[in-house]
């Protein structure tokens, strides 16, 4: 609560209070906030964690990222570069390649001679960059074109969502495939390809008719009587609380660019190092995979890797979406 | 009907115009530019240059080049592919499309119809260990990463088990003496198909008509006699065999797909039927002593239909994306495999020709299944 009830209401008054009353008001002010931010988070905490899949898809998550962070410190301490690099390196103490699983190389070596719980633990750290990037970018597209469209309605907010039904009517893998003909992709473009796809589309029209339910309740009406500005009003009023929402379309958007990757790095297209995509990539060029169970770690670690990530980010929004979504909860909002 | 189908064009064709921008300005925006990409070619014999200048007026400037564009795909003009040289785009795209068409159109229903079956048992005898199966097996099959599954399931029925062919959509030993092409083949097939839909359609509506509750045997007796009759055109037709041999081909890949895709309309189906049931309209049919399955078919499950038509378009829009992935690990050659190939040898003609009738496809696909939502709630009709 600003001090609008001081203020005089009058239209076309400096609609940003801002520095105005900084001191003990402003001080006791966040203290509430972070009081009341607390409490809902734990309150959200415990809805989320009552579901056993949404406990179970944080734990998976959270085991990948110790990979990703794995990576790094075994190559400073345990592992040299020359063996283990996990796209020059070469494991000489291997007889022949792909050599099985032994206690130097535990998920064995591909058909290049490099140790594949090298490649896997590196490309962890690359998987969560790239859904991480795409997921930033469409939430905050998706979160902005929702809350302008609902804010304004009328010809911007049926431009933005006819063409969200174009966004979502193109077929995205064809597109990116097609990208990737005409450009380099590398992992940050693909990600921003993947975030701009999916903030324009879909996820969009979910925040926006979020956002239409927010600008009706009073204090919105209250923020537009003491004098707050439109930028105001759509940036400090309705998109904090658009925020829970997006962040639920934060975990979605991971899961697919994830996907995504995968699928382009296995149709051998993008201009990446090294990835779960890629290693399926390299063992089917080889023609490794019809051999059917013997050469499996080959396969196995980066395709139960893919599956595993992907559904857990999946589950994590389908619990979180238990906390968030207003017609699921049981709680008041 | 009539002004709302227009309407459904008139937005159609409006985000055809867009995608066709879009193809133009990624060309457009591409490093080096397809002038030089045509003058560099040493494949291409000189008079061939010359008639592909001419045809996307490369030496003109960029908006006429964009007019050139719009007016070269309204009349399919997309040029010659530099990989099946002579050929133009359109002839290769016009031969691939029907086998697209029969591979996803058949799974697609396959994986709607076992989903929505799958989905009304679920909702209706819930706590079973039929959901727990199909939910669990559904979702990790969604998940599951496409191309590998794929590869395991031909490993293990092709190659294993040696039940089906491992890949392609014909076995040419069978095809050496035939003197028809196998485009043609597909055409018929999926001309039945059509027919056999339509026919069903009629059937059904006529049947419905005098509905009168336990009477089936008339429709299903007249189905009957409609499948007959198809059969039997094949089997005197002579090409009965080649399409038995690609049937044969199909059954990998659609039963890979459906695998994929049935938990999407299961849980919809699902969550949707879970809402119906709680309905006074429900409540009422019990009531009245009806028995249970036709509570379940009849009362409860047609309302929960709505939104799954509403997912269809999804599903065919997933499926048609997913055509690049399925068809490039069973080697299918149809459009997205087409694309693929185009993609991998720069072909860029056929890339936006087949980009360019990808999107048409989803678009027209996104209009049948709007008109079918039309027609079964009234509530859109009247907007």
């Amino acid at each position: 609560m600003r001090s609008w009830s001081t203020r005089s209401p009058a239209p076309g008054a400096s609609p940003e209070p801002r520095g105005g009353g900084l001191g003990g008001g402003r001080l006791r002010l966040l203290q509430a906030r972070a009081r009341l931010a607390l409490r809902s988070f734990r309150s959200g905490m415990a809805v989320f964690l009552e579901s056993r899949l949404g406990l179970l898809s944080l734990l998976t998550i959270g085991v990948f990222a110790l990979m990703a962070v794995a990576h790094p410190i075994l190559m400073g301490t345990v592992w040299d570069a020359d063996t283990y690099d996990p796209v020059t390196g070469y494991a000489f103490d291997a007889t022949e390649q792909p050599a099985p699983p032994s206690w130097k190389h535990p998920l064995g070596t591909d058909p290049l001679g490099r140790d594949v719980l090298s490649q896997l633990l590196s490309s962890t750290r690359s998987e969560f960059a790239l859904g991480i990037t795409a997921a930033l970018v469409t939430v905050t597209i998706a979160t902005t074109v929702g809350a302008v469209s609902a804010y304004y309605g009328g010809l911007v907010d049926s431009f933005f969502m006819r063409f969200a039904d174009l966004v979502i009517a193109l077929p995205s893998i064809s597109l990116l495939i097609v990208l990737s003909a005409l450009f380099d992709l590398s992992l940050f473009y693909l990600a921003l390809v993947i975030g701009v796809l999916g903030g324009f589309g879909g996820t969009a029209i979910v925040l926006k008719s979020q956002a239409l339910s927010i600008k009706v309740k009073p204090f919105i009406e209250a923020a537009r009587m003491a004098g707050g500005g439109q930028f105001q009003i759509i940036f400090v009023h309705i998109v904090p609380n658009l925020l829970p929402l997006s962040l639920l379309y934060m975990m979605f958007t991971v899961t697919s660019a994830i996907f995504a990757e995968a699928v382009l790095s296995f149709l051998g297209l993008l201009d990446i190092r090294m990835s779960w995509g890629i290693m399926i990539h390299t063992a089917n060029a080889g023609g490794y995979l019809l051999s059917g169970t013997k050469y499996w770690w080959l396969v196995f670690p980066a395709g139960a890797s893919i599956t595993l990530l992907c559904s857990a980010f999946y589950l994590a929004g389908r619990a979180l979406d238990e906390v968030v979504n207003p017609r699921l909860s049981r709680r008041d909002g | 009907m009539a002004s709302y189908l227009a309407r459904r064009i008139a937005q159609m064709a409006l985000t055809l115009f867009l995608i066709l921008t879009v193809t133009f300005v990624l060309v457009q925006a591409q490093p080096g530019d397809y002038a030089s990409f045509y003058a560099l070619n040493p494949d291409l014999p000189p008079d061939v240059k010359e008639q592909m200048r001419a045809t996307f007026g490369l030496d003109r400037p960029v908006w006429q080049q964009y007019l050139i564009h719009m007016r070269n795909t309204v009349t399919g003009n997309f040029g010659v592919s530099f990989g099946h040289f002579p050929r133009p785009v359109l002839e290769v795209l016009a031969e691939r499309l029907p086998r697209t068409i029969v591979l996803f159109g058949t799974a697609t229903a396959a994986s709607v119809y076992i989903g929505f079956l799958l989905g009304k048992a679920i909702a209706w005898r819930r706590g079973g260990l039929l959901e727990y199966t199909a939910t669990i097996s559904g979702t990790v099959l969604f998940t599951a990463f496409t191309p590998a599954f794929a590869l395991t399931m031909i490993w293990l029925f092709a190659f294993r088990l040696g039940w089906l062919p491992v890949g392609k959509f014909l076995d040419p030993l069978v095809w050496r003496d035939a003197d028809v092409t196998s485009t043609s083949v597909f055409s018929f097939m999926l001309l039945t198909a059509v027919a056999f839909v339509g026919f069903a359609a009629l059937v059904l509506f006529i049947s419905g008509r005098g509905d009168r509750i336990g009477r089936r045997w008339p429709a299903t007796l007249a189905l009957a006699a409609g499948a007959l009759v198809a059969a039997l055109a094949w089997t005197l037709s002579g090409i009965g065999p080649l399409a038995l041999d690609i049937l044969k081909h199909m059954v990998l890949p659609v039963a890979t797909l459906t695998l994929i895709s049935f938990a999407g309309t299961m849980l919809l189906t699902r969550n949707s039927m879970l809402e119906t049931v709680r309905e006074d309209y429900v409540t009422a049919a019990r009531a009245k002593g009806l028995p249970d399955g036709q509570v379940r078919d009849r009362h409860a499950a047609r309302n929960a239909l709505l939104p799954v038509v509403t997912s269809l378009i999804y599903s065919l829009i997933f499926a048609l994306d997913g055509s690049v992935i399925v068809e490039s690990v069973f080697s299918w050659p149809g459009i997205g495999l087409t694309l693929l190939e185009a993609v991998r040898s720069e072909d860029l003609p056929l890339v936006m020709g087949a980009i360019v009738f990808i999107g048409f496809l989803s678009l027209l696909s996104h209009l049948i299944v709007d008109v079918l939502y039309a027609y079964l709630d009234p509530r859109i009709r009247y907007q």
